[in-house]
């Protein structure tokens, strides 16, 4: 078994109305940054988990995701590992 | 009627809900999440608040919690359950409703009465109402604009389930009326087979005149009288 961190990032669906990131595109560009043309909010989770291989970690993390993680009615999400830590 | 009001760490409407199930002559009882079995439970009441503070996404977290498993069961066997504010963002994770509750449009928290027009009046939960009767109940979210796939949308406009719809003062769902940003002025909806409702406004807090509405009295009598009508 090994260690590995993953990075779970969650994002609104395409087509969504995101309140958040809209607020943020009108202020980014009132600061100037005229050229920013959409701005989108997500969060991201970061996971540590003990397992068999990387594969089986991130299998495992995107059936976190299905289960609790994003809602998929309303975003989509991506898993990615961050690092491998040695075995304990 | 004997009712369960389920509680959250976090919920804050529930003993309003219990006082409302009270005041039409209901037998209330407060069953913490963590408890299991609603035997002899004829109505279920999910609260408003803020279960598990709104982390992750509202009602995403009280949705694993053990009594829900129970509550599921419950409303599969044709169980009334009625979800209101945090309840109904409960109702949706748990998939016993369709679609999500997402941020209010506007970004801010909306804190007042609203109008709502009764769109259903054949449900356990409205029949006390009066086709196209305007109520004046108060909401509370932050998290109140109903989102769902446009197949599910247009279904629930084909099958009439949605029960209930901001308005403004001539009963008109226009966007000026609409406090969340809700597709089509949604503030309440049911399954498809009606026994569960869910719902943003709070009609358990437009009890009592002194309190400035007794219109959600309509929605614990109705299920009142559905359920002593019921055959046993």
């Amino acid at each position: 078994m090994s260690q590995y961190r993953l990075e779970v990032r969650v994002k609104p669906r395409p087509g969504l109305l995101d309140p958040q990131g809209k607020a943020i595109h009108h202020s980014l560009n009132s600061l100037g940054w005229d050229g920013v043309a959409d701005v989108r909010v997500g969060k991201a989770i970061y996971i540590d988990l003990e397992a068999e291989s990387a594969e089986s970690a991130i299998a495992a993390a995107e059936e976190m995701c299905r289960k609790l993680l994003a809602n998929p009615v309303t975003e989509d999400f991506a898993v990615a590992l961050e690092q491998e830590a040695a075995a304990s | 009627m004997k009712v369960a009001v389920i509680t959250f760490p976090g919920s804050n409407c529930d003993h309003d809900l219990y006082k409302a199930a009270q005041q039409v002559g209901g037998d209330a009882s407060f069953v913490w999440h963590r408890e299991r079995g609603l035997d002899g439970f004829d109505v279920v009441l999910l609260p408003g608040g803020f279960s598990y503070g709104d982390y992750l996404r509202p009602g995403a977290i009280a949705r694993m919690s053990p009594i829900m498993d129970d509550v599921m069961s419950f409303a599969k066997a044709g169980g009334p359950v009625l979800g209101i504010c945090n309840g109904f963002q409960v109702l949706c994770e748990a998939g016993l409703l369709p679609g999500a509750l997402v941020r209010n449009d506007a970004l801010k928290f909306r804190s007042h009465d609203v109008r709502l027009r009764v769109e259903r009046v054949d449900t356990l939960f409205t029949s006390d109402y009066e086709l196209g009767q305007i109520l004046r109940v108060p909401i509370a979210h932050g998290d109140g604009n109903y989102e769902a796939d446009e197949e599910t949308l247009n279904a629930l406009e084909d099958e009439g389930r949605v029960v209930f719809r901001y308005v403004d003062r001539n009963g008109e769902a226009v966007e000026s009326a609409n406090p969340n940003g809700s597709w089509h002025n949604i503030a309440g909806i049911v399954n498809e087979s009606g026994n569960v409702l869910g719902m943003m406004p709070h009609p358990e807090r437009a009890m009592e005149e002194l309190l400035g509405s007794t219109d959600g009295v309509g929605v614990f009598t109705s299920m009142m009288n559905s359920l002593s009508t019921a055959p046993a």
